[in-house]
């Protein structure tokens, strides 16, 4: 390490690097094993343990580094080391954050957004390369969900329907190993991309900072730190995010969770390859309400979807308030050693907060397949509390509701035109037998 | 709106994740109907060997497609 400039605030990003590497493995273990995880094809530890190691082996697997973060979507002559940890920082409070309130939403996206506030708060509106911020951020956030909700869709329908009349345990032992083969593949898949990217923050700190040569490689030491750190965040589980995956968006059985998988993996590597980057907790969210859809009698409750969505859309301008924030207080501290020290006490103390707070309904491997409690999501779930223990009961009443529904409104329509014909025809006749009378009188 | 949205690449992803995404599942769904549908057990309690190796043909198919994929992602492909 010699000529290192600022060695001090080298170790603090390349630390928070790490740490966002953790939260995003820690994030993203649901996309990949949740429905594993609902559906009981493996059990929760064993599902974290497979997804954890697979993501670590595919951290090795391909070193293709992704060479800058946010390429074309901000000014990279502006992007420096402060701003690097600023928008890391944004991105690891915002993971945190929707891990809080069980929400899955993109890694990627949070860290892309802690570097555009940086960015902004650094350089103004100029630094941000708009347009690339639109394209290749914002409509990627709104296709990737449809596309996958369509193959998702057609997926499940395909195999329900060519599996209806088999019997229900065979189903379950066959479409667990499918299960089980195809989110190991988005695990996978999921190691060699994310872990990437934060190889190419670090080595591109170590380059910014003069301890590597600039055609460097990425340093063995890295490979090896950011594959561990993200398999130790795997292995936690975000057992929050896997709880609303699994059980909150759709009931899932083995065969939706198989077809959703498979969807999954198959969007996230095609889109990759055509160079239309996905995120994957886009496409695996999709997929999961995709095999909701797909499945003859499997109800989704969008009203947990749309407060995804939500999130997905505030993800970006969040993240970037944050890290424009991390980004100000730096600088105005002074920058150098000092700014960076306080921005990463200020990220520790926040991250404690957060999990202080989660302690308060902790959910852990025990207890996430527990039935989704209606109480947490306001009066629309009232009728399914029926559901929450006799869920064949709850499918038929539903449907009878909804039946019963229709026919009270033709009931109504049906009333209500009898009655414009009624009164219609009362007052023909009541001008028929005004003319009567007039004539009559006469 | 052009600009902000590659149609055709957008396109491909949707034509070659429906045909990978959902044509896989169903060649699955296809393999276990084959072994576990109904009329598959005859009446000795064996499924017979037509089936099982129809079944077999059906799962291999998804091996290869996941094996393949995990070459694909080590290659660099993504």
């Amino acid at each position: 390490m010699v000529g290192v400039t600022e060695p001090i605030l080298l170790a603090v990003v390349v630390a928070t690097a790490l740490a966002f590497d953790f939260t995003n493995g820690f994030h993203d273990t649901g996309n990949a094993m949740a429905t594993s995880i609902a559906t009981r094809a493996l059990k929760p530890k064993a599902a974290v343990i497979l997804s954890a190691s697979l993501n670590m082996v595919g951290a090795f697997l391909s070193l293709t580094v992704a060479a800058t973060i946010a390429t074309g979507i901000v000014d990279a002559g502006v992007v420096t080391l402060p701003v690097v940890l600023a928008g890391l920082a944004g991105g690891i409070v915002w993971n945190l954050v929707t891990w809080l309130f069980g929400l899955p939403s993109s890694s990627s996206h949070a860290l892309i957004g802690g570097v555009v506030g940086a960015v902004l708060a650094a350089a103004g509106t100029e630094g941000v390369l708009w347009a690339g911020l639109t394209s290749k951020v914002l409509i990627p956030a709104l296709v990737a969900p449809v596309v996958a909700i369509l193959v998702g869709t057609i997926g499940t329908w395909l195999v329900a329907r060519l599996t209806q009349d088999v019997p229900q345990d065979s189903n379950d032992k066959l479409f667990r190993w499918g299960q089980i083969g195809s989110a190991s593949l988005v695990s996978l898949a999921h190691g060699t991309n994310d872990a990437q990217k934060s190889m190419g923050i670090i080595l591109l700190a170590l380059i910014a900072a003069g301890a590597v040569p600039e055609d460097s490689s990425v340093p063995f030491w890295v490979i090896v730190s950011c594959a561990l750190a993200m398999a130790l965040g795997t292995y936690t589980g975000g057992w929050r995010v896997i709880r609303t995956l699994g059980k909150g968006l759709v009931e899932l059985e083995s065969r939706q969770g198989m077809a959703a998988e498979t969807s999954s993996a198959a969007v996230i590597l095609l889109s990759s390859h055509f160079g239309y980057s996905l995120s994957t907790t886009h496409v695996a969210t999709g997929s999961i309400l995709g095999s909701g859809v797909g499945m003859k009698g499997s109800s989704v409750r969008w009203s947990v979807a749309g407060r995804m969505f939500a999130a997905w859309l505030i993800t970006v301008p969040s993240a970037a308030f944050v890290g424009a924030l991390f980004y100000w207080i730096d600088i105005s501290i002074g920058g150098g050693t000092l700014g960076s020290f306080v921005v990463f006490g200020l990220l520790i103390a926040i991250s404690f907060m957060i999990y202080l707070w989660s302690r308060r309904k902790p959910i852990s491997s025990k207890n996430v397949n527990d039935n989704w409690d209606p109480a947490q999501d306001s009066e629309a779930y009232i009728a399914e509390s029926v559901s929450v223990h006799h869920p064949e009961i709850m499918k038929v009443k539903r449907k009878r509701l909804r039946k019963a529904k229709k026919r009270q409104r033709k009931m109504l329509e049906a009333e209500q035109e009898r009655r414009a014909i009624e009164a219609e025809d009362t007052a023909r006749l009541r001008a028929a037998e005004s003319r009567d009378n007039d004539s009559s009188e006469r | 709106m052009s600009d902000y949205i590659e149609w055709s690449a957008l396109g491909q992803v949707l034509l070659y994740g429906i045909l990978v995404g959902a044509g896989l599942p169903t060649i699955f769904a296809i393999g276990v109907r084959l072994l576990a549908g109904p009329g598959a057990v005859g009446a000795d309690g064996t499924v017979s060997r037509g089936r099982v190796i129809g079944a077999w043909a059906c799962f291999a198919v998804v091996v290869l497609a996941i094996l393949g994929a995990v070459a694909y992602i080590a290659a660099g492909g993504h």
